[in-house]
């Protein structure tokens, strides 16, 4: 039948599921990948949805790579078409020699398939039907029965997945013992009918480690509640909402008084991204913990606060998930595209600290950072993720945290210092860093108040339109920003094993993908060193790597190269000897497509790949 | 006036409260508001009713959006922290503050322009969560800052001092608050201190979201003929249905009143209100009722000010979220963070 010879691959292809939204498909779905990693074979799985509850196509795509690559990678080498809607696109979309595997129940027409793919046709309507009468355990056991003939065609241990079953129904006897039958009709099904395995298999492997499966958002959540955070006020958008649903469910874990059964937190779903980032600037001028979670279309509501919270030097976290823009944009498609809208939200001369996790891993650890910085710094800090951390669980190192570690409250005068007869002045730089004490309210009868104010004061909070006055407290900010600086976290170098005159800097969810890449470039004789900046403002090492490359990629996900923007602006260089590598289609950035662009531009340099010219 | 700065010495005699603060120690710095503008005499109102009540001047926090009612936390409780926010998010602000310490007093001080029209949504909104505050707007019917034009309040047929008329219906705070369950609703005047006073005392008080719509002519922009926020239209069709004393830890003085004109209301906190009843059938217990009362003397174009609601036993945004009876800016990390051992049995669950 195929004129292709069948790929074959063992723990290194790409698994696609085509469903419709709503039907209950996600959870088998991830139980699959879930299994595969307790193989011990890595897994790096997308959800692919659109801006819909019910009835529209829908994709999850499982990456399976002992190797560890967890950026997408790109191609389907296994298409399970569960939804007619989107058949022909995906069919079209299979790899050759790959998998097309399909229910059965109603036969469809040879022009349906291709010549060159190996179709795999399990009647899964006719078992299900015959075995259940609910509507409801239809649709779902569907998808637990699709499972389980995949488990026998791609040689996979059903132990482990019994022993997922297992957990996810813990106490649920009935619900475990009926998907457990579910997953063997399926299975047995496929060992009786169909030649088993494939060409494509799980071979258990010992690549997994202590590593653990989370999505960003719930990591950054818990971050938050690690850090210290005791307020949140959000507004439901799109990629960013299960923040703030994550921190409501870790705070009811871990954040009640056990004697009083109280809340230490409090969590309000504001009218609007306005009153949610004004409820965030209270509670922080207030001396409390506070963060909203947000997307793009939020992040341009709440600039006007932005700029009090810049000017008027309050504490406030911003987790900004981001998605394609502009305006509504696609809603749940990924995209690295804030950089700029954040670095300088708000009119007038501002400019904000931003961070870039890589990871959940990173994303937990830098949302605790966050509360510390944002009260040492008294300004916004933005937490940058994006929708392809933040939605997707993916596979990190275990979140740490060291006992030992107190919050850093920043400068904060108090009683005692206010009685030793301290001079207070709330814009007063007292130890040349440009950040000033701040006094919480009700601190002190006769001591310490003043009148916060997004209008020019003078270095003791009073009215002030004096030109001199306002230029000498923005020459401060400015000052206080480059202590940031060093207080943010650094960039991550990594050297090529041979000198190179070229670089390449990149950020955020780009990580994966261009690990990936630098090993495709290399096996094409491409050396390149990596500069990963995790924060702005920049470090000093972002200069001087600039000043060491001859070329510079800066690989993003935007179309008009935001960061290599903010680079030539904040550091004053030739923008030609920064190189443009962007990726903006809405799906995740992928190594193929950054190995291709960046080898191209080698090419056009005239670049002699080294393995050619020593042969 | 305001390039004079406020001396600090004061008559020694000059009488002291329980705590020992003179009124002196309730003042803020010289208004930089027009000479006779009613918004000055909300502040000597606010002055009055926190000595009153012997409150710290230090533990209220004072919050306020953009206008000229904004800009008045400047002038007054000079000891206390003023945020003059962003505009028509004075609600929001608030919500936050009150949420990182329940234990200051909270008084949002807005206008007209910055509830009804910017702020309206927060200004709804806030009312509904039942933030524990003392919401105040400074109601003129005008913005005052950016000279004459008309407000969400101004009403339908009023005249601009340029001569245009107003061809919106108004936006009615005190029927909105009503409608959006403030537990504390009333109206008032800023030239009739004895009537305003102790509603904002009362008001104080109140554990629960409380507000306060008060008129206050803009004497450079609509206090013309035409108009109907001047003072003389509001002291024309001003109808009182209540006036009130506000009673803590001292003896009723309600025997003061005949029997049958006084009603004593005691608050959440033990503190009692007098109502010497005007309208002897008025009961400011009956949200319905107070709606309905307020819709017909508005058909009438009486302006019905006094204490129009309150629920005594009403709960604020904390007890609806739970919350722990400490400040919550005062937790910190061995409180806050679940530490090490939780986290690697996290860690354990993501496997």
């Amino acid at each position: 039948m195929s004129d292709k010879k069948p790929i074959s691959s063992v723990n290194d292809f790409v698994v696609r599921f085509a469903n419709v939204n709503g039907s209950g498909s996600a959870s088998a779905n991830e139980m699959f990948a879930r299994a595969i990693l307790r193989h011990g074979v890595p897994v790096s799985p997308r959800n692919i949805f659109p801006s819909n509850i019910q009835g529209l196509p829908t994709w999850y795509e499982v990456r399976v790579t002992e190797a560890g690559h967890l950026g997408a990678r790109g191609g389907v080498d296994m298409m399970v078409a569960m939804n007619p809607q989107t058949w022909d696109k995906d069919v079209a979309g299979i790899e050759p020699g790959g998998y097309l595997f399909y229910d059965s129940t109603k036969p469809m027409p040879s022009t349906k398939f291709r010549d060159d793919i190996t179709v795999i046709g399990v009647p899964l309507t006719a078992i299900t039907n015959s075995t259940y009468t609910d509507p409801r355990q239809r649709q779902l056991f569907k998808n637990i029965i699709y499972l389980g003939a995949l488990s026998a065609l791609l040689d996979m241990d059903p132990k482990l997945i019994e022993q997922l079953i297992g957990e996810q129904y813990k106490g649920k006897e009935k619900l475990l013992s009926s998907n457990v039958h579910a997953l063997h009709l399926g299975r047995d099904w496929a060992l009786q009918n169909l030649k088993c395995p494939l060409g494509l298999r799980i071979r258990k492997s010992d690549k997994v480690g202590d590593r653990i499966f989370i999505e960003g958002n719930s990591a950054a959540a818990l971050g938050a509640v690690y850090g210290g955070a005791t307020v949140c006020a959000w507004y439901p958008i799109t990629p960013s909402s299960s923040v703030a649903e994550a921190f409501t469910a870790h705070c009811k874990k871990y954040r009640h008084d056990p004697e009083t059964g109280k809340a230490k937190y409090a969590i309000v779903q504001g009218e609007d991204e306005l009153a949610s980032i004004g409820i965030v600037i209270g509670a922080s001028w207030n001396g409390a913990r506070a963060f909203t979670a947000t997307s793009g279309p939020g992040i341009s509501l709440m600039t006007e606060f932005i700029g009090l919270s810049y000017f008027a030097e309050i504490p406030a976290v911003i987790m900004n998930i981001q998605r394609a823009g502009p305006s509504t944009g696609m809603p749940t498609r990924t995209q690295q595209c804030d950089i700029i809208a954040c670095a300088y939200a708000s009119h007038g001369d501002t400019k904000h600290v931003l961070l870039f996790p890589e990871d959940p891993a990173e994303a937990f650890e830098f949302a605790a950072a966050a509360f510390d910085l944002a009260e040492r710094l008294q300004t916004t800090i933005f937490l940058m993720l994006d929708l392809d951390i933040g939605m997707n669980h993916r596979l990190c190192r275990p979140l740490k945290w060291d006992d030992a570690r107190q919050y850093d409250r920043g400068k904060v005068m108090t009683t005692e210092m206010l009685e030793e007869g301290r001079d207070f002045g709330r814009y007063l730089d007292v130890d040349g860093d440009g950040i000033p004490y701040r006094t919480y309210p009700g601190t002190h009868p006769t001591k310490g108040s003043y009148f916060t104010r997004g209008t020019s004061r003078d270095r003791y909070a009073r009215y002030s339109e004096e030109g001199t006055v306002y230029a000498d407290n923005m020459q401060r900010l400015v000052r206080k920003f480059e202590t940031a600086q060093d207080l943010v976290p650094r960039p991550l170098q990594a050297n090529a094993e041979r000198p190179t005159k070229y670089g390449v800097i990149y950020f955020g969810s780009t990580s994966p993908a261009m690990d990936e890449a630098i090993g495709l470039l290399e096996a094409r004789g491409h050396q390149l060193d990596r500069l990963r900046i995790r924060a702005f403002p920049f470090h000093s090492s972002v200069a001087s790597f600039l000043a060491e490359h001859d070329f510079v990629y800066v690989v993003e996900q935007n179309r008009d190269s935001q960061l290599r923007q903010l680079i030539v602006n904040e550091n004053g260089i030739d923008p030609v000897r920064l190189v443009p590598i962007v990726h903006y289609d809405g799906t995740p950035i992928t190594a193929r497509f950054i190995a291709k662009a960046i080898g191209d531009h080698q090419d056009q340099l005239k670049v002699t790949p080294l393995r050619k010219a020593v042969s | 006036m305001t390039y004079i700065a406020k001396p600090k010495f004061h008559h020694p005699g000059l009488k002291k409260n329980e705590l020992g603060y003179t009124h002196r120690d309730y003042e803020g710095k010289i208004s930089t508001l027009c000479a006779g503008c009613g918004h000055d005499s909300i502040t000597a109102s606010i002055i009055e009713a926190c000595y009153e009540l012997s409150i710290e001047p230090h533990r209220v926090a004072k919050i306020s959006g953009i206008g000229c009612s904004s800009k008045t936390p400047d002038y007054f409780l000079g000891n206390s922290h003023g945020f003059n926010s962003v505009h028509g998010r004075m609600p929001s602000v608030l919500t936050g503050a009150n949420l990182a310490n329940r234990d200051l007093i909270y008084l949002g001080v807005s206008g007209d322009g910055d509830s009804a029209s910017i702020g309206f949504g927060q200004f709804a909104h806030s009312i509904r969560r039942g933030v524990n505050m003392t919401y105040i707007v400074e109601n003129n019917g005008v913005y005052g800052l950016t000279k004459g034009q008309f407000s969400a309040t101004a009403d339908r047929g009023s005249k601009s001092k340029k001569g245009v008329t107003n061809t919106d219906n108004a936006i009615d705070l005190v029927a909105i608050a009503l409608q959006l369950g403030a537990t504390f609703v009333a109206r008032s005047f800023s030239g009739d201190k004895t009537q305003l006073v102790p509603l904002i005392a009362a008001a104080i008080r109140h554990k629960g979201a409380s507000f306060i719509d008060v008129i206050s002519p803009c004497i450079a922009f609509n206090n013309h003929a035409g108009s109907t926020k001047s003072f003389d239209y509001v002291r024309e069709h001003n109808d009182a249905v209540n006036r009130l004393d506000v009673l803590v830890g001292r003896d009723p003085i309600a025997v003061d009143y005949a029997p049958g004109t006084v009603q004593v209301v005691e608050q959440h906190d033990g503190s009692k209100i007098a109502l010497r009843k005007i309208e002897a059938d008025y009961d400011p217990h009956d949200r319905l009722g107070a709606q309905t009362f307020l819709a017909r003397h508005a058909a009438k174009g009486q302006i019905v000010t006094g204490l129009l609601f309150v629920d005594p036993d009403a709960e604020d945004l904390h007890a609806h979220l739970n919350t722990v009876e400490t400040p919550l800016n005062t937790l910190e990390a061995d409180t806050l963070c679940p530490g090490s051992a939780v986290l690697d049995k996290i860690n354990a669950s993501l496997r």
